[in-house]
């Protein structure tokens, strides 16, 4: 038995939570994608380890690598626009 | 190496300028004495996106980027170096899953460490305790780096050629000031300290990655005298008839360990509980998850670092210390005052995370192995004090891994505190969304990722260093050569399922007590109140409204 947390110091609700995943199947699923996206590139290694095309003498396995590394921010800046963002916009829409 | 007074004068003014910083961080966005853990050690809990940007940059961006990965590219080449690019890009989609839940069931609770969340969440002191002396053992390597890092631009500068204490003396004094400006401020010291190194580590990558490749001719220059690097070293290897230790590409034969050692190291970065601290010291819970989408910026300056490494090479800098790769050629290209400030960005950007670390793993060790074990009724004062002092002796366990372990192959250190930490994967983040798996199985499976790893990565050895070489073996059943710590993870997961099932059956009685509800994992704060954790008399205790 653990006892019970000695310093209960945050007086917090749920309310200001982002939605579950029960509560916007869609947002889920748009981010799971948007999240995974970025793993299927660049951990299936043969896809892009190649010399060609070359970017300003860069081999393509240099400049794809920094390629995703853009990509991933942008989806990861959409999945918090739909997880966080939208919803809590709608919230103070309609408190 | 000979001595370089200019660069020497500008190295040393930028290091006390940021020392006197570190101690004057105590009055940082204070509120309250720092005589509890979340003063001391997570900064009052007070950090806004601004901050946490800088801390969690601090975190990433150590001597691991500066010293280890330009290293590796410049003596191993894509898969021991480059890997290091797509694990940071990898990282922020895990970080953006995971912490906020972390972040919002350690808000609820007061959890400081990781173990803190393990134990409340499977009702286990032992799991607890397994959980906090990994994330202890696999920070001492990480550590370790640091310092390895300080030591290599001390050595380039000129510094510590002597014999015996003459010899260690510029690095113990650089670590005496980090230990001693740990122990007054906290975490607001790295925090504070994080905004000075950036501005330099941004100044000197910026101008590295634009006026090398112009001294040298440009990146096609660059590239070509890579390649043509490459087929000198795999000729030579072919002449031995032993494969060729370089690499422009990935094979064939190491796609898998390309792969796994990104992959890894993501998973196992934010289960550091040095990252967690990091994550814990933000005020909202959105805070880390904004975070994400500009923290890539971080990696992004790593890919150019990394890419110093080649720099070396096509520059002519010839050493068998891949470690002083990158501080030569800023030797080499640099005017000395310049040099001196690049010195000093990587100095101080191994003082930022190795603070941080040493409060990490003070807090594991006080409130895991010394609270939950020995001291129960420990006051939040004690809990303060112990950890300041545990702060101090965790350094000198990391001066032990700089004395006991080979350091030139410096990439190294950090993946083998990988093998260790990413044990603790199935407990943390799993255990963020189930507890479904038994106390005792997650005990079991630690156990064998933990002997599994430790034995596969001893018995690596290289013709110059026969053990803990590397960290990549021969996956069993697969074929391939792989992250040991992800080979280990797996063993891990399989005996904790199969403990889990065969306990539920005969044993159902046995599962833990979860203190945390499901609600517990998705609170925010917006308009409630944070009560201050203690009333201290004499001081000025305010209630923040967020």
């Amino acid at each position: 038995m653990v006892e019970e947390d000695r310093f209960p110091r945050v007086v917090a609700t749920a309310e200001g939570r982002p939605p579950r995943m029960s509560e916007a199947p869609a947002a889920y699923i748009a981010s799971a994608v948007l999240l995974g996206a970025a793993f299927v590139a660049l951990l299936w290694v043969p896809s892009y380890a190649h010399l060609t095309p070359d970017l300003g003498g860069i081999p393509f396995f240099y400049w794809y690598s920094l390629l995703w590394l853009v990509i991933n921010a942008c989806c990861q800046g959409i999945a918090y626009l739909l997880l966080v963002a939208a919803p809590r916009r709608r919230r103070q829409v309609r408190p | 190496m000979t001595f370089d007074p200019v660069a020497f004068i500008v190295f040393a003014v930028l290091f006390v300028l940021v020392s006197i910083i570190g101690f004057a961080a105590v009055r940082w966005r204070r509120t309250q004495k720092l005589n509890n853990l979340d003063q001391w050690a997570l900064g009052g809990r007070s950090f806004g996106g601004f901050v946490t940007w800088f801390l969690l940059g601090g975190d990433l961006y150590t001597a691991y980027t500066f010293i280890a990965v330009p290293g590796a590219m410049y003596a191993l080449g894509a898969i021991s170096g480059w890997f290091a690019v797509a694990y940071t890009i990898l990282v922020w989609p895990i970080v953006f899953i995971l912490m906020p839940r972390l972040w919002s069931v350690s808000h609820k609770h007061g959890f400081v460490t990781p173990a803190d969340f393990v134990t409340a969440r499977f009702g286990s002191r032992g799991l607890g305790l397994a959980i906090a002396a990994t994330g202890i053992l696999a920070l001492m390597p990480y550590i370790a780096l640091q310092l390895v890092g300080i030591q290599s631009v001390l050595q380039v500068m000129g510094l510590g050629s002597g014999s015996g204490l003459l010899q260690d003396l510029p690095l113990i004094i650089a670590f005496v000031v980090l230990a001693a400006f740990t122990y007054s401020s906290g975490l607001r010291a790295p925090a504070l300290i994080a905004f000075v190194k950036d501005f330099l580590v941004y100044a000197v990558v910026i101008v590295a990655v634009v006026y090398i490749p112009i001294k040298l001719g440009g990146y096609d220059k660059i590239f070509a005298a890579v390649e043509s690097h490459a087929k000198t070293v795999a000729a030579a290897a072919a002449a031995k008839h032993v494969p060729s230790t370089f690499a422009l590409l990935p094979s064939a034969k190491s796609y898998w360990a390309y792969a796994t050692l990104a992959l890894g190291s993501a998973m196992a970065l934010f289960m550091y509980p040095h990252s967690v601290t990091g994550v814990l010291a933000s005020k909202h819970r959105e805070t880390i998850r904004r975070n994400t989408i500009f923290l890539p910026l971080y990696s992004l300056m790593l890919a150019f670092i990394a890419l110093l490494g080649f720099m070396a090479i096509a520059a002519g800098i010839h050493t068998t210390n891949s470690r002083l790769a990158a501080p030569l050629l800023f030797q080499a290209m640099f005017p000395s005052w310049f040099a001196g400030v690049a010195y000093a960005a990587v100095a101080i950007g191994a003082l930022v995370p190795a603070a941080i670390m040493s409060i990490a793993a003070a807090n594991l060790f006080t409130r895991n192995i010394y609270r939950d074990l020995f001291r129960r009724s420990a006051t939040p004062a004690e809990e303060a004090r112990v950890s300041r002092i545990a702060s101090l002796v965790v350094k000198f366990g990391a001066l032990a891994f700089v004395l006991g372990i080979n350091t030139q192959n410096a990439i190294n250190l950090q993946l083998l505190g990988g093998i260790w930490i990413l044990q603790t994967f199935p407990s943390v983040a799993i255990g963020l969304y189930t507890r479904w798996m038994h106390r005792w199985g997650l005990i079991l499976g630690w156990l064998a990722g933990m002997i599994y790893g430790t034995v596969t990565a001893y018995g690596v050895s290289t013709p110059t260093v026969a053990h803990f070489a590397g960290s990549t073996a021969l996956i069993p059943g697969v074929g391939q050569t792989g992250y040991i710590a992800l080979t280990a993870l797996v063993l891990n997961l399989a005996v904790a399922s199969v403990v889990t099932v065969a306990l539920r059956v005969v044993a159902a009685r046995t599962v833990g007590v979860d203190l945390t509800q499901p609600d517990d994992y998705v609170v925010d704060l917006p308009g409630t109140t944070v009560e201050p954790t203690f009333e201290l008399a004499g001081t000025e205790s305010r209630r923040q409204t967020i």
